[in-house]
């Protein structure tokens, strides 16, 4: 049975036709999109740790949920990638059976409290809700409540350990524990298998624990999730690098029947312009690595940081946004985003956005550093800024950003944070002899089954498409799973 | 696991460790380091791979007490654990029969030298090892150096134990006497500068392995980077060891003062 069939049977019992009943389409449509409650501005830009989003009370869960108009066809659900039962949790809220959605949610994603927090869902599920698509009105909130029902779980100390098959002793290894790594454990774990992930950090969870700050996704939620995959049986190897520590070849001689390789795009691009070794030129990993996963901004963490007072971060992404709120947060006067593009094409979540600005960000589009000067000391002090316009659009179909002339501007910055993209790192690629990798670094793999040209390994998540994001990396675990216990079932 | 279960003072501030590490002891290569993190709010540090023991799945390394993170790792005892302990890290160093080869290690940096010595034994090269200290008491493992080397020269900056002078004296005193086919060299980052300097004069071949500011050590954020040959590279993954005639020495040891 596919998801979708198993999603239209679940529709199909008594208690769901009952609630669809209890209230005409056009009450639940006139209701009005939730809004979440969030910390002041003025507080929440002085405060590292203080998640941003402070969540839906039972009531407003309950409300929105009604908004949902349970549809036959649920086209939302095509927009997630791990085919979450979008109306299947939605109405268990609505008729106030919070643990039953919270169940829902983990039938088919891992980290369901990470998802509702920094899943881009305007351009995913409720990009494909019926609201936006038929009736011009603002979609159902759905990360928000699957945010409400994974909380409430978590907060209620009864969190619900999903069903498992009988073990069937296949040792199964994954390679990095980001979000595509956990996703593949959970569903493996689930199906029977033997996990056990390695890690080449001190801590389990990837870019969610190194990358994410506090203010947007607390490492405590993460970890709550990493602990329930410990409890269904899910080995963490911490500190162990495959290809360094540990060799394909003695994970295999070790009884190893399958790797899924999602080891991320961890390697930072830099521009390649003059003045970008200078001190306090970084890239947003090294910053947010030191902030979140070293803790570097408190008194008793060993690891420094600089805390700049005119700090410059290059990029429009979600990294750039972390980056510079995180800037902001510890202390700079001025935090600027520095964007060749326009603000409409920037790939950022709009929400991150919004909160930047909020939070006294300054935008400046359509610039692009130069170059950078430092004193005598080699610290930076300024930059060169070359101001753009947009052009015709380039292959990607986006209007191509090209310098306006004699337009340039010193700016001064005594912190530049540098944003534009990542790359796979290379260690995984070079120490699985014989694997096929594309002039960007990224593992080839059939994208049906997410299989590498070696039989026994799988890959997925940015390791396979470079930069991306954290719900494509679950669904490609989650893919990747299905598949390799398909083959190793049939063997 | 990472259990200590050696430790031996070189000197006041200089301490070797033995610790178990099994797979990496098994894994690691000459040039290899690791990352070591001692106490939750530890702070990671790089720490080069001094030598190993398959059988006791043990690795060694010789700490030298610089600073804060550096002090915790040396107060550790036998029968303390490091916290946290990864590796083997960056690009093990080429091994060949090149000739004659002069490995001229400065202070601690012997200590990661040895297995370099080692491996260029091994494979047929004469070695000539040129150790310099500030004085007596910091030249340390001479007679493990000796058992693979064909001639120890030791350097003091006080002329209190060898001769007196520079490590590139003593560099230069070989290149002066016969050919030299490849120099190694290990040790404070100003000290590599000069020694590139004077190889460079005379074409002699020269890798050096450089100790810049980490985090992961993994070649996820850049804070080791380095230009080399006008080309910006990061030493954990990268490197630690490059052409020491195309390292940009002066930015890298402005580098190394960014958290001063």
């Amino acid at each position: 049975m596919t998801q979708l069939e198993y999603i239209k049977e679940k529709r199909g019992e008594a208690w769901r036709d009952e609630l669809r009943k209890s209230m005409k389409a056009k009450e639940r449509s006139d209701i009005q999109r939730v809004h979440m409650p969030e910390l002041d501005p003025e507080v929440r830009s002085r405060s590292l740790k203080d998640e941003v989003n402070t969540g839906l009370s039972v009531e407003n869960a309950m409300t929105e949920a009604k908004r949902c108009l349970d549809c036959a066809n649920p086209t939302c659900v095509s927009g997630c990638p791990v085919e979450i039962n979008i109306p299947g949790f939605i109405k268990n809220i609505e008729r106030g059976e919070f643990l039953e959605a919270a169940k829902t949610l983990k039938e088919t994603s891992a980290l369901p409290a990470v998802c509702g927090r920094v899943c881009p869902q305007e351009k995913q599920c409720e990009a494909k809700c019926i609201y936006i698509q038929k009736m011009g009105k603002e979609a159902v909130a759905i990360g928000y409540l699957e945010r409400f029902a994974a909380d409430y779980e978590r907060n209620c100390g009864q969190i619900s350990i999903p069903e498992i098959k009988k073990r069937n002793g296949i040792k199964i290894a994954t390679v990095g524990s980001g979000p595509a790594g956990l996703s593949f454990a959970g569903d493996m774990i689930k199906r029977g298998y033997d996990v056990t992930v390695f890690e080449a950090l001190h801590e389990i969870g990837g870019v969610l624990k190194y990358g994410i700050p506090e203010f947007r996704l607390p490492n405590e939620i993460v970890d709550v999730e990493i602990d329930s995959l410990s409890k269904m049986g899910v080995k963490f190897e911490k500190n162990c690098i495959v290809g360094k520590t540990i060799s394909y070849e003695e994970l295999q001689s070790e009884g190893f029947k399958g790797i899924f390789v999602a080891s991320g795009a961890g390697l930072p691009n830099f521009m390649n312009i003059p003045g970008e070794n200078l001190i306090n030129v970084m890239s947003a990993n090294e910053f947010l690595t030191r902030v979140n996963l070293m803790d570097a901004s408190s008194e008793d963490s060993d690891t420094p940081v600089k805390m700049g007072k005119k700090v410059a971060v290059i990029g429009g992404g979600n990294t750039a946004m972390d980056a510079v709120r995180t800037a902001r947060r510890l202390g700079a006067d001025r935090a600027m985003i520095i964007y060749r593009r326009s603000e409409e094409e920037m790939p950022a979540r709009l929400e991150e956005v919004k909160h930047a600005k909020e939070e006294g960000v300054e935008f400046l589009t359509l610039h692009n550093p130069l170059l950078y000067e430092g004193d005598e000391q080699g610290r930076v002090q300024k930059m060169l800024l070359q101001r753009m316009e947009l052009g015709e659009p380039d292959a990607s179909g986006r209007r191509k950003p090209v310098p306006v002339e004699g337009a340039t501007e010193w700016i001064d910055v005594d912190q530049v944070i540098v944003s534009v993209g990542v790359s796979p790192n290379p260690l995984i690629p070079s120490s699985f002899k014989g694997l096929d990798v594309t002039k960007w670094g990224t593992v080839v793999i059939n994208q049906d089954t997410m299989q590498t040209d070696l039989p026994d390994v799988y890959a997925g998540g940015d390791i396979v498409r470079g930069g991306a994001t954290v719900i494509l990396a679950m669904g490609d675990g989650r893919k990747a799973a299905a598949a390799m216990a398909e083959k190793l079932f049939n063997k | 696991m990472n259990k200590i279960v050696g430790k031996e003072y070189f000197s006041q501030n200089v301490v070797k460790l033995e610790v178990e590490a099994p797979l990496i002891a098994r894994s690691r290569k000459a040039g290899h380091f690791v990352i070591v993190k001692v106490g939750p709010k530890g702070e990671r540090i790089p720490l080069t791979i001094a030598s190993s023991n398959i059988e006791k799945g043990t690795i060694t390394l010789v700490i030298q007490n610089v600073g804060k993170s550096s002090k915790k790792i040396c107060d550790l005892e036998v029968g303390d654990y490091v916290t946290d302990l990864v590796g083997p890290l960056g690009k093990a160093t080429h091994i060949e029969n090149f000739g004659t080869v002069v490995c001229a290690a400065g202070g601690v940096g012997i200590a990661p030298m040895l297995p370099i010595i080692e491996a260029m034994k091994k494979a047929g090269n004469k070695v000539v090892s040129v150790l310099a200290a500030r004085t007596k008491d910091l030249v340390i493992l001479e007679e493990q150096v000796a058992e693979y080397s064909d001639e120890v020269i030791v350097m003091t900056d006080d002329g209190s134990y060898g001769y007196k002078g520079l490590v590139t004296n003593g560099i230069e005193m070989v290149i002066n006497r016969e050919k030299v086919d490849m120099c190694v060299t290990i040790g404070p980052a100003i000290m590599m500068k000069f020694v590139s300097l004077l190889t460079k004069k005379y074409n002699v071949p020269t890798i050096s392995s450089l100790n810049t500011i980490m985090v992961d050590g993994t070649g996820m954020c850049g804070a080791c980077r380095v230009t080399v040959g006008g080309k910006t590279k990061f030493v954990c993954v990268d490197g630690p060891e490059f052409d020491a005639h195309e390292v940009d020495f002066d930015e890298m040891l402005m580098r190394l003062k960014a958290y001063n």
